[in-house]
């Protein structure tokens, strides 16, 4: 029970149910099957890009590139499937070896160059995105193929709400659940996932964990790929979501996502971090953006929120750190 | 290994008078391609003109972005603080006029606005590096999210225009046959030289990049020091941010999104480093120079906007690397 306290992903659910609370007072209509259904699914790529993204957190690093990675991946798979009339899995495929192949050039300058993470994909993002528009002069796609539409709708199971309307399991969250297990057991049982904490864990300085015995080489790639495909992935999620693929629609929502993975308890200096926290982080920042719309706040609050949101949390990190580092000092000293 | 984080071996100073004669080499480089490319129409006096008016707010940002990367942060909010700062000058300015004040008075009013937000939220950023220890990026980052989300809360998204004239001639006006912005940001830039390479704040922000725990050690008040660090950042960016809606006649939440990443580029390849502890603002200026010349030589051959982003993280791309592999170099001749 102790240990449960000093957590603080405890702390997150505890405002997870105040907020839900609050806005079910207002508004009742929050707290239903229905629109728990809902926030799951139209959330998913939200969750799939951050679960991605504690992923590089954790390592110590940051990377700004993925919505832009996610936007190439989504625009060139749309127009693959639509010249080909390919399937949903080949969708899929596509989209995840374009991310990886962008992921692998961000861990290639990050490591071979020691490039800073937030230089080297700021720098990256602004070239991917800046190709894309150039070649495809920014034109929105409509008219994706019927078999997109029809995914989409598939539930692992239907239920029938009050007014006759019909909801479920989308097989949109399936995936997301799918990438949220995935990187739970690769972070907590695989020795890449040991390694990635360990670079994260000494200042975000590698070395300790190359003389450990990690390939840091091989992590970094793993990393940074593993970003890759997860915004590949969640490119096609938003095709599915939305269906229409607009190449400015994603680029932006960096910082919601950024925000959700923050919020979870990872912090920049790395070695932080769990799968849970972020998860939970999302589904935080669902329910804030959420319980905007229901409580009829208008929108123009919202980046103002989500701004508070990452500077309130970053700041409570922070306070918990130095105060976890005090506590070492004092146990260390009388040992000297 | 090298670990990231570790500065950068020390550079002597006749290494630094390199760097700058190969700045000045690139330069001239880039001057003469882009001669070639449009023969006439480069050296027009408008399109010399033109580049006189665009580059200083793009160089007050830089300065901005460069202070803080001396110190071994980064300032991700510069463009939000500028916009923000910009709106509410604009909206005093509104109100000036309204109450019937005269030219002088609205200028004043515009400056004062636009210095006190951004120095708040200099301020605010300083505290947060400084006092509670949250990394650079994650501070700015969340300021920058916060502060745009103020701008667009205040104007509603919509663009506020229509400046009296006397304060247009702040961004438009030219004095002695030269751009006025040009020559504020020369005195700026002049300021801000003296002020890093002739003052103790200069020389203890240049230590506090190098290695912060021996600053400390020497007597230093790292905090201080990064406080003024932040507030300074602020400021450059609220004055940047009279120069841009004056020339502009026009305010709003969301200018000047493409240039976060050129003042970066513009600070790296002027030869500060993203570890802290380097960066003269001479480099910087040739470095300025160098990406507006090409910008506008682009621009001259009717280069798509996006290409010209993309090329721009090219461009960061090669010289970080270039960096790396000189450092290395160096360090191989060394051991």
């Amino acid at each position: 029970m102790k240990r449960l306290f000093r957590k603080s992903e405890t702390y997150l659910l505890l405002v997870i149910l105040v907020f839900s609370g609050v806005i079910t007072c207002v508004n009742p209509s929050f707290f239903s099957l229905e629109n728990l259904f809902d926030l799951l699914k139209s959330y998913s790529f939200l969750g799939i890009l951050a679960v991605g993204l504690l992923v590089v957190l954790i390592s110590g690093g940051i990377d700004m590139s993925f919505a832009a990675v996610a936007t190439v991946a989504e625009y060139l798979t749309a127009l693959a499937v639509m010249r080909w009339h390919g399937s949903i899995f080949m969708a899929f495929l596509i989209a995840s070896l374009i991310g990886i192949l962008l992921g692998v050039g961000n861990a290639l300058l990050i490591y071979r160059f020691k490039i800073p993470t937030v230089i080297a994909t700021i720098a990256t993002m602004n070239v991917f995105y800046g190709i894309l528009i150039m070649a495809t002069g920014g034109k929105w796609i409509y008219a994706l193929p019927e078999n997109f539409g029809t995914f989409a709708n598939l539930r692992l199971f239907t239920l029938v709400g009050q007014g006759g309307s019909q909801y479920g399991l989308s097989i949109i969250t399936v995936i997301w659940l799918g990438v949220i297990l995935l990187t739970a057991f690769i972070l907590r049982h695989t020795i890449t996932g040991r390694g990635i904490y360990a670079m994260g864990g000494c200042n975000a300085d590698p070395g300790p964990a190359e003389r450990a015995g990690f390939n840091v080489f091989r992590i970094h790639l793993f990393i940074y790929s593993y970003m890759g495909l997860l915004a590949g992935v969640a490119g096609v999620v938003q095709a599915l979501l939305v269906q229409t693929v607009a190449p400015n629609s994603i680029v932006g929502k960096e910082l919601n996502v950024i925000a959700a993975v923050i919020l979870g308890g990872a912090g920049i200096a790395g070695g932080t971090g769990s799968v849970t926290g972020t998860v939970l982080g999302v589904a935080l920042l669902a329910i804030l953006g959420n319980g905007l719309t229901l409580m009829k706040i208008p929108s123009y609050w919202y980046d103002i929120l989500i701004g508070g949101v990452i500077l309130v949390s970053v700041t409570l990190n922070a306070l918990q750190a130095r105060k976890k580092r005090s506590k070492v000092i004092e146990i260390e000293e009388p040992a000297a | 290994m090298n670990t990231p984080m570790s500065p950068s071996p020390r550079i002597k100073p006749e290494s630094e008078y390199r760097d700058v004669l190969a700045l000045a080499g690139i330069l001239l480089f880039t001057f003469l391609v882009m001669w070639a490319l449009n023969p006439v129409r480069f050296l027009a006096v408008n399109n010399i003109k033109s580049m006189a008016f665009q580059l200083p707010e793009l160089g007050f940002l830089s300065l901005a972005m460069m202070v803080t990367m001396v110190t071994g942060g980064i300032n991700l909010s510069i463009i939000a603080t500028a916009n923000l700062a910009g709106i509410a000058a604009a909206l005093a300015m509104k109100a000036a006029e309204a109450g019937g004040a005269g030219t002088f008075g609205v200028v004043a009013v515009a400056l004062l606005a636009a210095l006190a937000v951004s120095a708040l939220i200099g301020l605010v950023n300083g505290f947060l590096v400084a006092f509670v220890e949250v990394s650079p990026i994650l501070a700015t980052l969340g300021m920058m999210t916060l502060v745009n989300g103020i701008s667009i809360l205040v104007t509603k998204g919509y663009v506020i225009s229509e400046f009296p004239e006397g304060f247009r001639f702040v961004g438009n006006g030219q004095f002695l046959g030269l751009p006025v912005p040009i020559l504020l940001f020369a005195a700026a830039a002049l300021a801000m030289g003296l002020l890093l390479s002739r003052t103790a704040f200069g020389f203890e922000l240049y230590m506090v990049g190098t290695n912060p725990t021996a600053t400390r050690f020497a007597g230093v008040n790292n905090r201080k020091i990064l406080m003024k660090t932040y507030l300074l950042s602020g400021v450059l960016c609220g004055l940047a941010a009279i120069i841009m809606i004056s020339r502009f006649n026009s305010a709003k939440s969301d200018y000047g999104a493409s240039y976060l990443l050129v003042t970066v580029l513009a600070a790296v390849l002027g030869g500060t480093s993203v570890f802290g502890g380097f960066g003269k603002v001479l480099g910087l200026i040739l470095a300025l120079v160098t990406l507006q010349l090409l910008s506008s030589g682009l621009n001259l051959l009717q280069a798509n906007a996006f290409l010209t982003r993309a090329l721009w993280g090219l461009v960061l791309i090669l010289v970080m690397v270039i960096n790396h592999m000189s450092e290395s170099r160096r360090a191989g001749a060394r051991s």
